[in-house]
Parts: structure tokens; sequence; C-alpha cells
């Protein structure tokens, strides 16, 4: 079951935003994010927002998907006024790769129409091993893309069971190689930790498959039982045991120490790269308060100051644009507070640090107490997280806030 | 419909007044809910189950708080009467209502259950009434039950009171069978009140009651003289002189009337508004050419264990102190004194009757004052003798007083248990388990005995009930009464956080028990308070002696694993709603302790309600 969307203010139904959250733009990066809401089946963790065939049937299909979007991307060039190059793009879901390499190629075609990219552009997509194939890796790199993130999650067959992932063990690898093989320089692979049922061998084998494949970035995710999910339901009903949070901080210290040993370094409390290159631009924007413009279903945006979000449903998306009004469901314009609260939570979890004069006079001292507990090091005019303090990020952000 | 009961002066010869007394749950309001339909002064439609019991804790729980008392008509042999019936609570901790009661009467009904036979209230209850030379009325209640067994009981109640068996009365409250035959037999028993018509006005208060649209209604019975509307009175005690606006009686409603004479039972309003202005006990005369000589007073009821009431929400303490100040206005055995804790913040020192007595002033607190509260551990009060002399009277464990202690006192109490023969071997193992000393052991039955310990008080508050019903598979009743102080060899013992005593969990123990409460709270305090990003020592100490220890292991993970743009907005309501649940938070030290674990930890030994 996709989770609820934010409470909010209601969005204007022509798009509009206020002038105050358009000065500015261009002078900082901007990103796009393409949500694509479908999927084969739903992975029983999972509160995306995403459908299946079976729950769409013909309220929506991609193709009315595709006409939304570019309706979508019609109303952002012309709320934003000068149209934007976007310096980042990530094709995120549900499963993209579904479209397969000639509906990304659309997606792509469309976006270069209505913004058109800044040179040197980050262009992702994400998708799911099993929807893959040299093939596929060839189209998407001619249409543009430039950066493949799969969705691995585990090699053990026994821990993708739990988590109702239909690829076979080995197929994430030899994605990642294909990938690489198409041209790929940046190809990332996703992995959740602490299913239940997984043993420390297990962990060990699936970083073992990830070193293997060659990736030059890798996103581990401890697992999260989301309310409402199947997940949800089947440890509520006692058939399977809610991970714990000790044997979730030993997987995390697992990983990190496999990866440092292996040439990766962290520089979000959950992402690895080999390199400055290798970082996901478009994520690292989305911590650093950049702006960006979310389309598709559920999306979410963020423009100076303004965060909004859309209506989740594929057919009422696609219908309310097709009317001629915006799809966004709500919004909150952020105050100064706001903004900086959302700095502290966002920017403490970099390995970049926190500026401390984010901070307030209170909040300063109480960064000296923990680096004096081990959680914090001071780094130039910044506080990092220590290796302890990662595990233990949002104490640390609640301490450092009023 | 007007009765004979209805206009007063009625002749004292043709007066009865008695109450109803037993042990709690026998049936006394019931029996009463039967008498006041077979007197006619309440109609059948009217009527409702314990008719009496008009608070809502009492409709609630099933029991009686307050005695209350009644004017009813009765004819015998075709001569009227009137009759002033009390129906009395049967709960310990309300001993002293009982004792009121009994000042205003010349009998007493001692109602039994007859398929439980006399239990611990029941020989207290009658032990009272003996000592005011009440006429007792013997009888046997819920004979229509199938487990009744009245001649078995009747020979227990014979052989306790020294009557007949056949003497003993047998009624059914709920059906109303024999409830006439018992009127008639209380106008034949129980002597008329005698008093001195022509002589000044005395009469006794035996309660008092703050009403919000009438002020203080003073319920009284004359002794000697008469008592008008529009005199002006005087309170014995103080001096202090009021003009009667109403006087009336009570049958079951109030009725205002011309006035009461010798023996009548009734109230009186002059308009204060303070019940202790018009105190339980005292004696009110006439302001001119009053009386010289007051009537016996009561003793006072001094409350027996404290307990400290934080509200969770710091700033509801002022509600909290009015809310207080009502309830006492009722009841004069509740006492509070401000007192701050470290931990809890602000809050009251409250002195109660006993656990049901706090149990129900906080459920009070909580429901009719919207109050969310946190109660302290109850304790009793210690004298602690210095040895350079200086006393110090403890009501707070952590007023303990550091340094050389020479003496220290407890309140022990004189303890009756009833329990079927089987139980003997179980409850001598409990009771010397909690510091009692055997003072005697009867047969009630073949089968049935009482026992009887001294025992501190400190003992019974603690879980004693609870264990003694749980041993005895609930067949065993519990009474007690205090009997002075006795030397013991008391420690206090100091939960310590991360080194930090934490005031509200220390508690006056003895030596022996010290280890056992300091291992069970540590355990405790484990379980409820959160991992922290520390770890986090508990310890149990007397002074600076460690007893127990155990430690809440340091948090490892705190930090959700994804934040993808649509999150932002999520995570940051989420800090938000985690930051509001800090508030609640109470820091011992660096600590964050959470409200409920506060709650938790303190209320295991949770006072039961009913015995
Ligand atoms: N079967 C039966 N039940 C009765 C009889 N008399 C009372 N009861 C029940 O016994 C229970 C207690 O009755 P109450 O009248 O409240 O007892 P009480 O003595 O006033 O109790 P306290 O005031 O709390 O001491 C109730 O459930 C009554 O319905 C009786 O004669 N027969
Ligand atoms: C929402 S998915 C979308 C991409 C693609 N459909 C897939 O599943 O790989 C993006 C990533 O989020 C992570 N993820 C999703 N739900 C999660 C959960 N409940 N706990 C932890 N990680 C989760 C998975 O690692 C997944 O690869
Ligand atoms: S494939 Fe990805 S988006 Fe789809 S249900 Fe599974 S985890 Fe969610
Ligand atoms: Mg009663």
């Amino acid at each position: 079951m996709p989770s609820a969307l934010p409470e909010g203010e209601p969005a204007p139904a022509d798009g509009s935003l206020p002038a105050s959250s358009l000065s500015g733009l261009g002078s900082r990066p901007f990103g796009i994010y393409v949500h694509v809401p479908f999927c084969a089946t739903r992975c029983g963790y999972c509160d995306f927002n995403t459908y299946t065939p079976g729950e769409l049937g013909s309220s929506a299909s991609p193709e009315s998907w595709l006409e939304g979007l570019r309706r979508e991307l019609d109303l952002a060039a012309s709320v934003l006024g000068t149209p934007v190059p976007a310096s980042t793009v990530f094709v995120g879901g549900g499963t993209p790769s579904l479209l397969g390499a000639a509906g990304l190629t659309d997606v792509l075609d469309a976006i270069y129409q209505s913004f058109g990219l800044a040179p040197g552009a980050e262009v992702t997509t994400e998708s799911n091993p099993e929807s893959t194939s040299p093939e596929f890796f060839a189209g998407i790199r001619d249409a543009g893309y430039t950066r493949v993130s799969l969705g691995m999650q585990s090699a053990a067959r026994h821990v993708l069971a739990v988590l109702d992932r239909k690829h076979t063990p080995g197929r994430p690898v030899d994605a990642a190689r294909e990938a690489r093989a198409a041209g790929f320089e940046h190809v990332n692979l996703d992995l959740i930790y602490g299913t239940p049922g997984e043993r420390p061998s297990d962990l060990a084998a699936s970083l073992d498959a990830v070193l293997e494949a060659g990736v030059d970035h890798v996103s581990a995710y401890a697992l999260i039982v989301e309310d409402g999910t199947g997940l949800a339901r089947r440890i509520r009903r006692g058939d399977l045991p809610m991970p714990d949070d000790d044997v979730l901080a030993s997987s995390y210290e697992m990983v990190d120490s496999a990866l440092s040993g292996a040439g990766f370094s962290w520089y979000e409390v959950s992402n690895w790269a080999t390199s400055v290159e290798a970082q996901c631009r478009h994520n690292v924007l989305y911590w650093k308060g950049a702006d960006w413009w979310g389309f598709g279903p559920g999306a979410h945006s963020h423009v100076g100051g303004v965060r909004f979000w859309n209506v989740k449903h594929p057919a009422r998306y696609s219908s309310l644009l097709a009317e001629g009004h915006s799809p966004a469901a709500g919004r909150e314009v952020l105050s100064e507070e706001d903004r900086r609260v959302e700095r502290v939570l966002l920017e403490l979890r970099l390995a970049e640090g926190l500026p401390l004069d984010v901070l307030d006079e209170a909040g300063r001292e109480e960064a000296k107490r923990a680096v004096a507990d081990g959680l914090l090091e001071p780094l130039d005019d910044r506080c990092v997280l220590t290796d302890r303090g990662r595990l233990l990020a949002d104490a640390v952000v609640r301490r450092l806030l009023p | 419909m007007t009765t004979f009961a209805d206009t007063t002066f009625t002749p004292p010869e043709l007066i009865r007044n008695f109450c109803i007394i037993a042990h709690i749950d026998h049936g006394k309001s019931t029996l009463a809910d039967r008498m006041l339909q077979i007197t006619g002064v309440v109609e059948a439609r009217a009527m409702r189950a314990q008719y009496l019991d008009r608070m809502d804790i009492e409709r609630e729980r099933g029991i009686t708080i307050k005695a209350q008392n009644v004017r009813l008509p009765w004819q015998v042999d075709g001569q009227d009467h009137v009759l002033h019936m009390i129906d009395t609570p049967g709960h310990v901790d309300f001993t002293y209502e009982v004792s009121r009661a009994l000042e205003a009467c010349e009998g007493a009904v001692l109602l039994v259950d007859a398929a439980q036979g006399i239990e611990a209230q029941t020989l207290a209850n009658l032990y009272l009434a003996m000592e005011n030379e009440l006429t007792i009325i013997p009888v046997l209640n819920k004979i229509d039950l199938p487990a009744a067994d009245p001649d078995k009981y009747a020979k227990e109640i014979a052989h306790i009171i020294g009557c007949e068996p056949e003497e003993v009365l047998r009624v059914s409250a709920k059906t109303g069978l024999g409830v006439g035959e018992l009127l008639d037999e209380v106008v034949k028993k129980v002597p008329a009140p005698v008093g001195e018509a022509d002589s000044p006005a005395r009469a006794m208060i035996f309660d008092s009651v703050y009403d919000t649209y009438r002020g203080v209604v003073t319920y009284i019975r004359v002794v000697d003289g008469k008592i008008t509307p529009r005199e002006r009175i005087k309170m014995m005690s103080t001096g202090a002189t009021h003009e009667i606006l109403e006087v009336g009686i009570v049958s079951p409603e109030p009725k205002p009337s011309r006035g009461l004479g010798v023996g009548e039972v009734g109230y009186l309003i002059t308009g204060v508004k303070d019940v202790r202005q018009s105190k339980v006990g005292d004696t009110v005369t006439s302001e001119k050419k009053g009386a010289s000589e007051p009537l016996a007073g009561y003793r006072e009821p001094r409350p027996m264990v404290y307990s400290g009431l934080y509200p969770v929400d710091g700033s509801d303490y002022p509600e909290l102190r009015e809310a207080l100040e009502k309830l006492q206005l009722n009841d004069a055995a509740l006492t509070f004194e401000p007192e701050t804790s470290a931990a809890l913040g602000f809050g009251f020192r409250c002195g109660f009757l006993g656990l049901l007595h706090l149990e129900i002033t906080r459920d009070r607190l909580e429901r009719e004052y919207g109050l969310d509260l946190i109660s302290t551990a109850p304790n009793v009060v210690y004298r602690v003798i210095m040895e350079d002399g200086t006393e110090h009277v403890v009501t707070n464990p952590s007023d303990w007083p550091e340094g050389k202690r020479a003496e220290v006192y407890e309140p022990v109490t004189k303890c009756t248990i009833i329990a079927p023969s089987d139980y003997i071997g179980a409850i001598m193992e409990l009771c010397q388990a909690k510091r009692g000393q055997l003072g005697g052991m009867d047969y009630l039955s073949e089968d049935r005995v009482e026992l009887r310990y001294t025992m501190p008080l400190g003992e019974i508050i603690f879980d004693f009930f609870d264990s003694l019903k749980s041993r005895t598979r609930g067949y065993a009743s519990l009474d007690y009464e205090e009997a002075g102080e006795a030397e013991a060899d008391l420690v206090k013992v100091d939960i310590l956080l991360q080194g930090e005593a934490v005031d509200a969990f220390s508690a006056i123990v003895h030596k022996d028990h010290a280890y056992g409460y300091g291992t069970r709270m540590a355990t405790k305090l484990r379980e409820l308070i959160p991992r922290q990003q520390f770890e986090v020592p508990i310890q149990a100490a007397i002074g600076s002696r460690v007893i127990a220890r155990e430690t809440i292991r340091a948090i490892r993970k705190d930090v959700l694993a994804k934040c993808y743009g649509g999150d932002i907005t999520r995570k940051r309501k989420l800090l938000e709603k985690q930051k509001e649940g800090k508030k609640r938070m109470k820091m011992v030290g660096r600590v964050e302790v959470p409200q409920e674990a506060f709650v938790a930890a303190l209320s295991t030994e949770e006072p039961k309600g009913k015995k």
C-alpha cells in the first residue's frame, strides 16, 4: 500500500508558485525527478507510490502517464518562466525499466524539449535487474542516460524471497556488468540489510557480490518496516520477527567496513561512492536544499523554500492535467526556522558535515557535548558524524535542535 | 403522600436510631434499599439499587464510602414510630464513618452474608458498636443464595456475640424477605433515645458536607433541648455563632422542618462555606442560654498513608491545588502539603486513611478535575530520633535524616485475618515474612479461624492484601487498626540513575527487605527506561553502599536509513513529533525518563479497591 501524502495547505490549481520562491532560480542547481508509478508486482516491504497492472486496470497506462508527464513538463516550464536547463535528471520508481528502452527514451526526449539539459548533466534511471538486458542498457545509453541504479537488495535467495523480489540472486551482478559493458561509467547497486532471516554470512555474500560487480556506487538501507505494508502485517501476526536495532547496527558496521576496505567512502549515511564523481549528484541536490521539480504521480518538488507534491493515483494525475489543472495535491511554504531545521536534519547526514553557523547558540553548545560523547567530530567550521554518530544521526539531530 | 415521619418533634419514646454495620459487600446498602421501599419513602418507580450510594464513584465501584442517614416511618402493633437508619461503609479505610454513625444511634443491625459468614470487618465493626454500648441485632443476609448456610453462620454469630443461634434473624435484602420483621425487631429491641427536652440544646455533629448550592450541610443528632430555624446557634469548640437558615430531615431527600427535638436526627444549614467551621464531633447549642458542657466528641481521623501526587504536566500544579482544596471540603481525613521532587517537579505530599482512600482520591482528581497525575509509592509516617536527641517526623522518604540515628519508630497495627482453617499455614508464613507477631487465634466454627497479629502498617500497605488473597484463593478477609508505634530496623533505599538518586523512587524499608526492594526496582527500571545514547547504570543503595545494580545498554542505532526528496517533509514532521514527546520526558541528570516509566515503576503495588 502506498504511504499517505503529508498534510499541507492546498496548492493553487494553476500550479503557480509564490514569487519569492522563484527569485534566484537557475543560480542554484536545478534537478528533475520523474516518477514511474508502475511495478510488475508489489514487494512486501515497499510503501512507494507504485501500482501493479491488476491494481490499475484500465484506469491508467504507461501511455496515459506519458501524456500527463508531457503536460506537466509544459506546465512547469511556464510556471518557472524561463526554462531552466536541468543539471540532474533522475527517473525513479516504481520500476522505470518496465517502460523499456523506448519508453525511457520518450521520457528523456520530452525533458529535452521542455527544459533542456545543462552541459555534463547527470541522467540516472532506476531499474529492476529482472527487466534489464544488454539491449536495454545500449538503448538507454544511446538516449542519453549516464547512470544506472539497480535494485539488488541481497545476494541470498531466502532473503530475496522474504522481500518478495523476483530476480535470481546472480542477476543484479550480471546486470551491472552489462550496464558497464554498454558504456555506463556510473552504476549503483541498492542493498537492503536486516531482513528477517538474514545471517551475517548472507550479508557478507551480498557485499562480496557487490564488490565483484565492479560498480562505483552503493546505497545500503536498513530494512524499514513501513506501516500498512505486507511486511508490517506479517511481523504483527508474528510470522516474521521485527528487525533488531542492535543487529541492524552491526550490519551497518559490516557494510561500512567492507566498502571502505574496497575503496568506497561514505558521503551520506546510507550512500558510498568510489570518488566524488561517482556520487549521485541528484540525491546530493535533495540534501543540500537545491531546487527540483518532481514530475509524475505522488512526486515531491522543492522550489525556493516551497515544497509541493502531486496527487498519488496515476489516473487522477493524468485527468487533472488533461483538464488543464496542476496535479499538485498540497504544498507547504517553509518558514526560516523550517528551512534551518531541514538543513540540520539533511546536512548532518553528509560526510561533508553541517556548518556550525546553521546552529543556534544552544545547538552549538550541544554540538560540543556531542563531540565529547564521541558522536560528532569538528572539521573546520563544520561538524561531522563519527562512525558511531552515523548510527545515531537522528538522535544527534534532536539534540542539536531546540 | 405524607407520613408520620414527615413531622418532627416526635416524642422520643417513639423514635429508634440505628445503623447497619457489616463487612464490605455483605449487603448493607441493599438492605437499606428494601427499608426505603417497605416504609414507602421511595416509590417503586424511583427506586434504584443502592439508592443511598449517591456519589458517582460509589455507584461505579459498587461500594459505600460515605455513611447516609434516612428518617423512616414504621408501624408496630398499630403504633407509628420514627426510625433513623444510617447505612455505613464496610471498607476498613472508612471505619471512622462507622464510628461517627454509632455516636448517633442506640442500636446496630449487624449484617452477615449467609454464604460467607463472619469476616474481619464484621468483627471490627461489632467491637466498635459494643464499645459504644449499642444494642446489637444480629442478622444473616442473602439467605436466597444457593450457597447460603444460615445454620452454620448463625452459630458463628451466636458464639461471638453471646446469644442463641435462633435469635439471629434471617433476611434477603435482594427479595425483601424478612425485612419487615427486622424493622419490628428494631422497634422492640433498640432503646428509645433519652434526653432532657427542657434543658439547653445540645446536638452532636456527626457529618458535615459541602454542597455547591446550599453551602455546608451539617448533620446532627439532638441529645437535649431542640433546634429550630432562625435561631442563633453556637459551636461549642470554637464559640463561633451562626444563624440557622434551615433545619430539616432526610427521607431520603432533604425536607425542611419546624425543627428537631430530643433524639431526632436531621440537618441544619447556616450559610457557612467551609466544613471546618462546622466540625464533625463538635456540639451545637443555642447562642443564648446555651449548654455549658459539650457532648463527648470524636477522635479526628488521622492520615495513615502518605503519597506524593504530581501533575504529569507541570503547568497543572495550580489546578491540582484547587482540586485538592475542593475535595478537602468534604473529606476531613485528606491532608496535603506542597512538596518538590527533583524528578517529578512540583506536587503535594498527601495523607490518606488507607490505600482505597488514596486510590479513590486520585481517581476523583483525574476524572472530576481532568488532571493527569503521577503518585509516588505509598509510605507511612516514621519517627526518627537522632543520637543528639533531635526528633524527625518523616512523611516523605526523601526527608529521611542523614547522620547518626539512634532510634526509628514505625506505626504498627492490630490486624485480624479471618479465613478457612486450611490456610492457617500459608497465612502464618506470609505474616511472618511481613514481620507480623501472632497475638492469638480462635476458631469461629469448625473450619474457620480468626488470627490476630501485630504488624507494621508499612508492610500492610505494600502488597500484603494481594498476597493474602492469592495465598488463600480469595477466602481471607483482613481488618486492621492503628496500635501505636514500635521500634524497627529501617533503612532508606535510594535508586540511582547514572549515579544520581531519583527522589521519587526512594523508599523506607526494613533492613531485611532492602535487597529485595532494590533488585526489584532496578530490574523494573531497566525494562521501563528506553535505551539512551550512553550506558546508564541503575543502582540501589543504602547510603553509599550499593546493594543492587543493573545496566541499560547504550542504544546503537537511531537513524532512518532512507532520505530521498519525498521524505523530507515527512521527516521534519516526525522530528517535530519526537521533540514534543521529549518535552514529556523528565530529565534525571542526563537521562531522559518517560513519564510512563515513572507511572509504571511506582504503580506495580497498585492499591486494590475491594477487600
Ligand atoms: N443474592 C443476594 N445478593 C445480595 C443480597 N444483598 C446484597 N446483595 C448483593 O451483594 C452485593 C453487595 O451489596 P451492597 O448492598 O452494595 O453491599 P454493602 O454492604 O453496602 O457494601 P459496602 O457499602 O461496599 O460495604 C451487591 O451485588 C448486591 O446486589 C441478597 O440478599 N441476596
Ligand atoms: C523504492 S525502490 C525503487 C526502485 C526499484 N523499483 C527497486 O525496487 O529496486 C528504491 C530502493 O529503495 C529501497 N527501499 C524500498 N523500500 C524500502 C524499505 N522499506 N526499507 C529499506 N529500503 C527500502 C530499496 O533498496 C530499493 O532498491
Ligand atoms: S519493485 Fe521497487 S518500487 Fe516496485 S514494489 Fe518493489 S521495491 Fe517497490
Ligand atoms: Mg454499601
